[in-house]
């Protein structure tokens, strides 16, 4: 577990050692209004996916599907809502635009290409 | 014809309907590990108590070439017994006979049962094991499922209504067992979801085996949505009969008495149990047990929001609803899931005239930001709204921490509780003392000399001041602090003393919980 940024009041310390042998699963420690508690994790809790700071400048999709057409090159100058690319998804072709403006750093996508969801498209400077 | 050879006549025609969907789909029903739906009802029911209604039913449909098929009982076996002499309703969809797909007379049948059980006031079983809609009867087979629906929602807590998975459930399906009160589901062999792995596929080009997607554990420790798990049919089985003995036949009665049994004391030693620091955790079930009558605790929704425990035991023989944090897993705390667990478990009890008994040891709610973009607000709320609006008997022990918004959520004397105790170890305090004394002594820790040191002494401070249970009980927040081993004396006593409980609320249609 890595320590979480001091904006959330939650710290998730490394593993405690369990002086009971017989409970398989060791405890752990977790953080409530300053105080530390010595339990286990649930599955669930475990399995949570930690908060980042979302980054409008990297393009990920949103559905798997495969790229169409791609309407920009690297370098270009786009705004916000100029045509990104083409997917091919959910029996659709989705026209993809710019959520924001900038430079187009890097495509990391070809046409024709299968790509899954979450999976980085498009950088921008 | 003479009326000997009428009766021939019925046996054999008995006999044909009795084969289901013939040999080779029970064979194939076995191959999967599964029983068969009319075998599946009478392992559950008591020996020879089954009496099968509707037998001869016949399906209408005459399109795609369903006007020639003949579909035994139209896929579904009814009728009536008894389990541990308690009348029962039931019915099991056959899988043997058209995938035990759901047609119009098919949910004809079932409803029919399930207007029996609400005229006799008594508990309905319903065993799915069927493909879903069945296709050739086209809307007929979706007026079939809301008719079932919307009798769910009328017998809501007017009759026990239990659902067993014991095949396929999906789609429009799915959504009459999350109706009703208790939803069993068996390893391997439950199957739930709205759309299947290959929609899912198609649409979303995501893969899921339909065991990851909706099996029976995924029901059990994921979604919430199964109360018990089994690893076998007969085991599934034993836990619905163990329920039948814990709940009342309808809203209208008590759950049946059983003898009175003192608990194990010499296994499970109540003094001994809760650990003095706060920030140690125990399994708060061994308390739970060291109350009950002969330590039986028969726990419900046991591998999901672990955090809280919920299930029945009884106290003097009479059927008592546990809420208790669970100090073993997340510290206790509340959160999304076990506000959840526990709001949907108080309304159960107070629909069925069960007492809740709640034993308190939480930090307060976790922290983070999955829980608030899922919500906690609102799902904290049920908790509150369940409490709040339950007038059965409400007793509460606070055995150690109860700090903050986890302390008034917990059936606290400020929700209306009818008796609070707690016992000496008890800390019912604003927040643990670290976080307290953080924010109350910020100015004279920040400019001490030695602000670690000035901490710690403020810290001490605060927990022999505040961390006790007589700042509440010097407000009548609490009723009286008590020695652990009086716990269940104290109990039996508040119970007996609620007998004749008379809490009016306001006249109204319903109330609008945030659910």
């Amino acid at each position: 577990m890595t320590k979480k940024s001091k904006t959330t009041k939650e710290v998730i310390e490394e593993p405690v050692i369990n002086a009971e042998e017989s409970l398989k699963e060791r405890f752990r420690t977790i953080c409530i209004d300053g105080d530390k508690y010595k339990t286990l994790y649930t599955e669930k809790y475990k399995k949570r996916i930690n908060y980042e700071i979302p980054n409008f400048k990297k393009i990920y999709s949103e559905i798997p599907g495969t790229v169409i057409k791609i309407h920009v090159t690297e370098g270009q100058k786009v705004n916000e809502g100029d045509l990104m690319l083409v997917l091919d998804a959910m029996k659709m072709k989705n026209k993809l635009i710019f959520p924001i403006g900038g430079t187009v750093k890097k495509i990391h996508v070809l046409e024709n290409e299968k790509i899954p969801k979450r999976h980085l498209m498009i950088e921008l400077k | 014809m003479s009326l000997k050879r009428k009766i021939l006549e019925l046996q054999m025609k008995r006999e044909k309907a009795l084969q289901g969907g013939g040999e080779k789909a029970i064979e194939k029903q076995v191959a999967m590990g599964k029983m068969t739906a009319r075998e599946r009802i009478i392992t559950l029911l008591d020996e020879n108590s089954f009496h099968e209604y509707d037998l001869f039913v016949e399906h209408e449909a005459r399109d795609f070439g369903m006007d020639g098929k003949i579909l035994q009982g139209d896929g579904v076996i009814t009728g009536t017994g008894t389990i541990y002499g308690a009348p029962i309703c039931i019915y099991a969809q056959d899988f043997t006979v058209a995938g035990g797909s759901l047609g119009l007379m098919h949910a004809r049948k079932i409803t029919k049962i399930m207007d029996h059980a609400m005229k006799m006031r008594v508990p309905i079983i319903g065993i799915n094991d069927s493909g879903g809609a069945r296709i050739q009867e086209g809307v007929n087979s979706l007026a079939g499922y809301g008719e079932i629906f919307y009798r769910n929602t009328m017998a809501s807590g007017v009759i026990p209504q239990i659902s067993v998975i014991l095949g396929p459930c999906a789609g429009g399906a799915v959504y009459s067992p999350a109706l009703t009160d208790f939803v069993f589901v068996v390893e391997n062999i439950s199957k739930m979801f709205i759309t299947g792995p290959e929609v899912i596929k198609t649409v979303l080009g995501e893969e899921i085996s339909m065991e990851d997607l909706g099996g029976a554990r995924v029901h059990s420790e994921i979604t919430g949505n199964a109360h018990f798990f089994a690893e076998s049919e007969i085991e599934c089985f034993d836990q619905i009969k163990k329920l039948i003995t814990y709940i009342p036949w309808n809203n209208g009665q008590k759950a049946r008495p059983f003898e009175l049994k003192e608990p194990l004391h010499s296994k499970y030693k109540i003094d001994e149990i809760v650990p003095g620091n706060p920030k140690e955790p125990y399994d708060v079930r061994d308390v739970i047990k060291a109350i009950t009558d002969g330590s039986e605790f028969f726990e419900i929704m046991e591998l999901w929001a672990r955090n809280i425990v919920i299930g029945f035991g009884r106290m003097n023989g009479e059927t008592i609803g546990f809420v208790a944090n669970q100090p073993m897993y997340l510290a206790g705390v509340l959160d999304v899931d076990s506000s959840d667990k526990a709001a949907r478990f108080i309304r159960y009890c107070d629909a069925f005239q069960i007492p809740i008994v709640t034993l308190v040891d939480l930090p307060g709610y976790l922290p983070g930001v999955d829980q608030e973009h899922a919500g906690v607000i609102r799902h904290g709320a049920k908790l509150l709204y369940a409490y709040s609006e339950a007038n059965v008997p409400k007793m509460t022990v606070i055995l150690r921490k109860a700090y903050g918004g986890g302390y008034i959520a917990m059936n606290s004397r400020h929700l209306n509780a009818d008796f609070v105790f707690a016992w000496p170890g008890a800390e019912i305090a604003v927040m643990g003392p670290e976080g307290a004394a953080n924010i109350i002594f910020r100015k004279e820790i920040t400019e001490a000399k030695d602000p670690e040191k000035m901490r710690k002494q403020k810290v001490k401070e605060y927990k022999e001041k505040f961390a006790n249970p007589y700042v509440a009980a010097a407000k009548g927040y609490v009723d009286s602090v008590i020695e652990p081993k009086e716990t269940r004396k104290f109990l039996l006593h508040g119970i007996e003393v609620s007998k004749n409980k008379v809490d009016r609320k306001p006249i109204k249609k319903h109330g609008i919980p945030p659910f």
